[in-house]
Parts: structure tokens; sequence; C-alpha cells
């Protein structure tokens, strides 16, 4: 896949939803970090203990299992626009958040943001800014599918509203008609690369081409809808063949989203460049990605060097 | 049961003076001011995100205590061997005595909430610090709910090097963490007053285990004799401690010749005349149950 060697990072992907299958692909495609958005399941939660097993999950589990295909796996933190809407469960979703936000692998709150434009949905935004401003967290913002750009500007102003530095936010799901406001005010401007409803990835080399490459980095936001795993280091070799800079696929699809999320303090590049060797032997709570009698894998050399740096 | 509520204060005083030596000064005054604003009744979130956040601050290097500090410990709490301990568990554990002055039902709330959502590292501080913790006795459920788990650690943090089970446990409970033990496959020998809590119940379980496992054709670890010998009737010794005194490895006969001369009774006695010169070249080179135990662990690594 793309160039050799290539390290990538996809910033916004719902493994949870994913196979074994997607983390071995992803691997070898050179993916070396995720980050899992706490999201909706497709399913709406019905209570707040569904919403505590899936954070434990994505902090605990979800983390284990990347770990035994060599990859590393961070998430974020939030109570989400659709089911803000249930106001029962948001309620004592709030009260789980500072249970989570600050644990080990978390990077931001996220992702928040609007769905419906509902006031519900305003309500429980401004809560969980407030409270990524008083924890000093990064914020992961979904802006909405319809009126999309409208939605996006709204996020932002309450963003500034709160006193939130644009530097420590990172508003995702982004396209041609929202990437200049984002970029002007100063966010980091993510985009999707989701077959259909986002942006498929020619038009995200347009993007690239169009506006350089300046606090924009892509992910796949693969989850359970027909979505691709492989998102990054598809686009990545597109751009390649399409006449951008290896410089610049890095820095779109590895680079920016490091230094974005780097400034939570609960990620860093040593964690992949200094990861523990993968050894499928080992077991989470006596729970193994091993089924019938698979032999494990046990990762024994060390990376080489051309594992590791990226020209 | 046993009166062994901790001195709070002074074990946050100890806690504080052994991470001075180990932290730099940015750690150190994170870590002592929020406990400081813990004590003053900081907001909840306050608690949850800073127990959260310990190791991002002070590292999670292993303890290593002095000799010096390791008497401390025991002095403030009886059996508190806190040595395999890292830097982050320690900083936990003071975090959450910052709030353990408070109402008890409202400690308890918070202490149960963080219990819940923790994740492996948080769950192995809470359950290592069960012995610091106020209001001993109420913790019992908590500790049975930690011995339940699948997570060895977890298991292991509530099981061993820690005085909580062998001071608050009925038998019950306790009969039970012992042969989970032996289930999940960890080893007996850290787990504290192991001896003295051996009774006739647990006795009769644990040859039923080894039972099972021989039907199935499996070992079973010598160290299941440890609690088995001084409740050894005439039908346990002549079913079973003869059979273990004649497997092929030296080990689980040394363990078979430990646990008859645990026996009260006479076929026992008898076993442990005939082969007394074994018995005492054990004890000339100090092989007991923790040795086995020890010995057990190493070879099946
Ligand atoms: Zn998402």
């Amino acid at each position: 896949m793309a160039e050799e060697n290539m390290m990538f990072i996809d910033p916004h992907i719902h493994m949870i939803s994913r196979t074994t299958d997607d983390y071995e692909a992803m691997r070898q495609a050179g993916i070396v970090a995720v980050i899992e958005p706490a999201f909706w399941l497709g399913q709406p939660r019905t209570n707040a203990g569904a919403m505590l097993d899936y954070f434990s999950t994505i902090v605990g589990w979800e983390r284990f299992r990347a770990e035994q295909f060599g990859i590393v796996h961070y998430c974020t933190i939030g109570l989400n626009a659709k089911e803000a809407n249930n106001e029962e469960l948001a309620e004592k979703t709030m009260d789980l958040l500072p249970r989570y936000a600050s644990k080990e692998g978390v990077v931001a709150i996220g992702e928040i943001g609007y769905d419906d434009m509902t006031d519900l949905e305003e309500k429980y935004f401004h809560q969980q800014l407030e409270l990524a401003k008083k924890m000093d967290m990064l914020v992961l913002i979904h802006t909405p599918h319809r009126n999309k750009k409208q939605g996006t500007i709204r996020s932002m102003d309450l963003c500034e509203e709160h006193g939130l530095d644009p530097s420590k936010v990172i508003v995702d799901h982004n396209n041609e008609e929202t990437v200049e406001d984002v970029l002007d005010r100063g966010y980091w401007t993510a985009f999707t690369i989701y077959p259909g409803t986002k942006m498929g990835n020619e038009r995200m080399v347009d993007i690239v081409k169009k506006y350089g490459t300046e606090r924009i980095f892509i992910d796949s936001a693969a989850d359970w809808g027909r979505s691709d795993p492989l998102g990054v280091p598809k686009t990545a070799q597109l751009m390649l063949q399409r006449g951008i800079s290896k410089e610049d696929v890095k820095k779109v699809c590895y680079q920016n989203a490091l230094d974005a999320y780097k400034q939570s303090g609960a990620m860093k590049e040593e964690d992949w460049l200094d990861r523990p060797k993968i050894d499928q032997s080992q077991t989470y709570g006596g729970n193994s990605v091993l089924r019938g009698g698979l032999e494990p894998f046990i990762e024994k050399e060390e990376p080489s060097e051309d594992d590791i740096i990226i020209e | 049961m046993p009166d062994t509520q901790t001195d709070i204060q002074a074990v946050r005083t100890t806690i504080l003076s052994w991470l001075q030596s180990r932290l730099d000064e940015e750690a150190m005054e994170w870590i002592k001011s929020t406990s400081d604003k813990l004590i003053d009744g900081a907001e909840d979130w306050v608690f949850y995100s800073s127990f959260s956040a310990v190791p991002r601050h002070t590292g999670k290097e292993n303890l290593s205590l002095s000799t010096k500090e390791k008497a401390k410990a025991k002095e403030l709490r009886t059996g508190w061997s806190p040595s395999h301990w890292s830097i982050d568990d320690l900083g936990r554990t003071l975090l959450t005595l910052s709030i353990a002055e408070e109402q008890k039902d409202v400690f308890f709330e918070k202490l149960e909430k963080t219990f819940i959502s923790s994740d492996i590292g948080e769950g192995i501080a809470l359950y290592q610090s069960l012995p610091l913790l106020p209001h001993p006795n109420d913790l019992t459920d908590r500790a049975a709910e930690g011995l339940r788990t699948n997570i060895t650690s977890i298991f292991n943090a509530v099981a061993h090097r820690n005085p909580y089970p062998a001071d608050y446990l009925d038998d019950d409970a306790w009969n039970q963490m012992v042969l989970k033990a032996l289930f999940v496959e960890t080893p007996l020998y850290p787990i504290q007053n192991i001896d003295s809590r051996a009774n006739k119940k647990l006795a009769e379980m644990l040859v039923d285990y080894a039972h099972e496992r021989w039907a199935a054709d499996r070992d079973v670890s010598p160290e299941l004799w440890r609690s088995v010998g001084p409740f050894a009737d005439e039908k346990i010794v002549k079913n079973d401690l003869k059979k273990v005194l004649q497997n092929s490895s030296k080990l689980h006969q040394q363990a078979a010749l430990l646990a008859l001369s645990d026996s009260p009774v006479e076929s026992a006695k008898q076993l442990v005349v005939q082969h007394s010169s074994k018995l005492d070249q054990m004890r000339q080179n100090n092989i007991d149950w923790d040795y086995i135990g020890k010995q057990f662990e190493q070879d099946s690594l």
C-alpha cells in the first residue's frame, strides 16, 4: 500500500465495530495508531449503564485488541449529539464523563456537536465544552450531515464563547463548503474519507491541492456502516499518484493528526515506535483474540529501521 | 473482626514523604496540591479526573521501597506490604485517602463509582489500597467482587501481599479465593496468613478439586496441599498424600511431606518417620511452603 514504509494514523475510526481482519489489513497498510471517538452505535442506547460499558470497552478491551495487532489505540470520551436528545440518558452520561476523560489513552472530549441542532443538543454541547475547558482537554467536533455549513460555524462560535483555543479543537467531517471557514478561524480541519456521504478520496486530493497541508488531516471514520478502514492509506496512495509530494502526504496522513492530539499529553510518537512486541498468547480478562486452536502470532524481530523512518 | 482501621492522616504523610524522594518538583507539586484540594472538599470531577491522570504526572516506575520504608509500612498497618507497588499506585492511594474523611456514604459512593469505571491499572491501585481505607468492615463485598474477576492482575491485587482478605473475609469467601487462585493458576504463597486461615471445609474443597483434575489427567499445583495438611485425615493421607508422595516430580513429593508433617493423624506420622531423613534435608535447605510456591511458579513460566 502507498509507498513502502510509510506510517499512517487514522485519527477517527470506530474499531469497536470492525473485525480483526481489518486490524491486520490496517497494520499491513502502515497504520500505526488509531483514535476511536465515542459515538453512537446505530442502535440507540436506552440507559447510562450501556454508555458506561461502552466507555469501558473503548478504554479497555478495544485498546488491548488493537495492541494484539501492533496498533496503538486511543479514544475520545463524550456524549454524541443524537443521544443528547434522550435527556435522562444525557444527564447520567454527563456524570460519567469526568470518570473516563482522564484515563490512559483518552485524547479528547468528543465527538460532540450537532445532529438536528435541537435545544437539547445545544445544552449538552455547551456543558461538554465547559467540561473540556475546566479539565483543560482537547475537543473533537462532529459536524452535522444536514445543514453542515451553518452547524459548523455555530459549533465554532460555541467553542469561542467558552474560551477554547481553536488550536485545541479538531473540527471533523469537513467538506469543500466548510474548509475555508474552519481553516481561517485557526481550527484543526479534518476530513472523513467515507464512501458516498462524506468525502471521496478524489475530492480530497483536490482539497489538498487547493488548500495545502497546514492543519489539515484525514480519517476514515469507518464504523458499522459501509465504510473503508483503509481510507487513510488508500488516499495517501492516490495523493502520491496525483503528484502530491511525499512530505505533504505525510503531513495530512500522519503528522498533523499527531501534532493535534499530542497536545493532550496522552498520545506520543514513542507509543508506537517503542511499542511492545505483538504477543497474541496474551489475554485480557481471560479473553483472547484467538479462536479454536489458532496459533498465536508472536512478533520476534525488532522492527527494522526502515519500518520506523518516514522519508 | 480485627480493629485495623488505619490512621489515614499518618498514612498520607508517609506516602507524601515516599513520593517526595521519587518525584521531580513539578509532579510533586501536582500531587500535593491535588491532595490538598481534595481534603478541602473539591468538586467531584476533580477526584475522578486526577485519580485517572496520576500516571501522566508520576510515571509508572516500581517503588522499590527501602528496608526502613517497608518497616514503616508494617508499622502503619499490619501486613501492609507495598514494595511491589508502582509509583502511580501510591499516588492514586494518596488521592483516595484524601477523600476518605468525607462522610461515609459520600466516600463510598465515589469509591464505588471509581471501582465500576476503573481500567486495569486503576483497579489494581484500588484493590491494593483496601487495607488502608476507612470502614474496612464494609468493603468485603467489594473485595469479593475483585476476586470474582477473570483479570488475573486484579485478582492478585486483592489476594496477594494484601492483609485485607485474611483480616476481613469470612471462611466462605476466603475458601473461594484460595480455590480460585488455583483455577486461574496464580500462586498461593503470596496470600497473607494462608496457614492461619486454613480450615476443614477448604481442605475438603481442595481435595475434591485435586480429584477432578486427576480424573481429567491433569496435574495440580503442589501448593494445593498447603491448606490441606492440618486437616488431612486418615482417608486423605491414604488416598491422596501417599499418591502425591509417589509423584515423579521432586517438588510434589516435598509438598506431600510438608503436608503430612502438618497432619495430626497416625498414618501421617508414620510416613513422616519413614521419610525423616528427607525432611531433615529439606529443613536444612530451607525448603518450606514458600519455597515450593516460588519454585513451582518459576517452573511454570
Ligand atoms: Zn465518528
